[in-house]
């Protein structure tokens, strides 16, 4: 599943996530990795609205034992990423403040809810985000019937 | 307890009509922040809150929250009202503060 999200576009903010819990679940991936899939999308989705300058993409992969999510934009990238995962730090405008968003717990939200979390980011170039998020869930069903 | 003796005890108006108000509800979580919300709330909570823009839905389907409680006689818009009912989400309203609704909800969900 590969989704483009729109800078800018709050109006549908959460849509593309809420779709692809819902679009996991049916796919048979257990409960809590939708869910905790489903915090990851959210989070990256608002990022893309929120900050960047053009958009960028979700894209949504499931393996057998994961699901990837990547999150991809072309700027305006991080300057210090290490600040950015602080939780708190956050430049988020008033308008989205003032809608409950920018609380700057995104990211670090993201890196709790995903078993790898990786973040490549560079000014006036862009930021790629890659989560992985095994299928705990599965597994310990797969262990209770084998 | 479930969702429909929390709407008659508390005189909760229900803002998506056609909701199944029968689910469990197993807790509740008080907050305005989207971020902590999808941090610290669990599956199967009543989501306290006064935002009433159509981001709510979205939270509340991510993170397993059936129902979203709006206070202080804040109104959700009609775009907030489609999206819950599209995803099967419960918007619930009431006049009073968050402060009186989670303090009435604790004692109701401690009995």
């Amino acid at each position: 599943m590969k989704y483009a999200i729109r800078a800018g576009d709050i109006e549908h903010g959460g849509s593309a996530s809420a779709r692809i819990k819902s679009e996991l679940s049916r796919a048979g991936v257990d409960a809590t990795t939708a869910r905790r899939a489903g915090i990851v999308a959210f989070e990256g989705e608002m990022n893309l609205i929120v900050y960047s300058d053009d958009g960028g993409t979700l894209s949504v992969i499931v393996e057998p034992d994961a699901v990837m999510i990547e999150l991809e934009d072309t700027g305006p990238g991080i300057e210090d990423i290490d600040l950015a995962m602080t939780p708190g730090f956050s430049t988020a405008p008033v308008w989205a403040t003032d809608l409950g968003f920018g609380a700057g717990m995104g990211l670090v939200n993201m890196q709790k809810h995903s078993d790898i979390f990786e973040i490549h980011s560079k000014l006036g170039v862009g930021t790629r985000i890659q989560c992985r998020i095994e299928r705990k869930g599965d597994w310990a069903m797969n262990r209770r019937e084998g | 307890m479930r969702l429909s003796e929390i709407i008659d005890r508390l005189s909760l108006d229900v803002l998506t009509p056609a909701s199944d108000v029968d689910s469990e509800v197993t807790g509740a979580y008080c907050g305005d922040l989207l971020s902590h919300v999808l941090a610290k709330a669990a599956a199967g909570d009543l989501w306290i809150t006064i935002q009433h823009h159509a981001n709510i839905v979205a939270v509340a389907q991510v993170t397993g929250l059936q129902a979203v409680l709006i206070v202080d006689g804040r109104s959700p818009n009609e775009e907030t009202l489609t999206r819950a009912k599209d995803g099967g989400i419960i918007l619930l309203g009431t006049s009073e503060s968050a402060f009186i609704m989670a303090g009435r909800l604790h004692t109701l969900l401690a009995d």
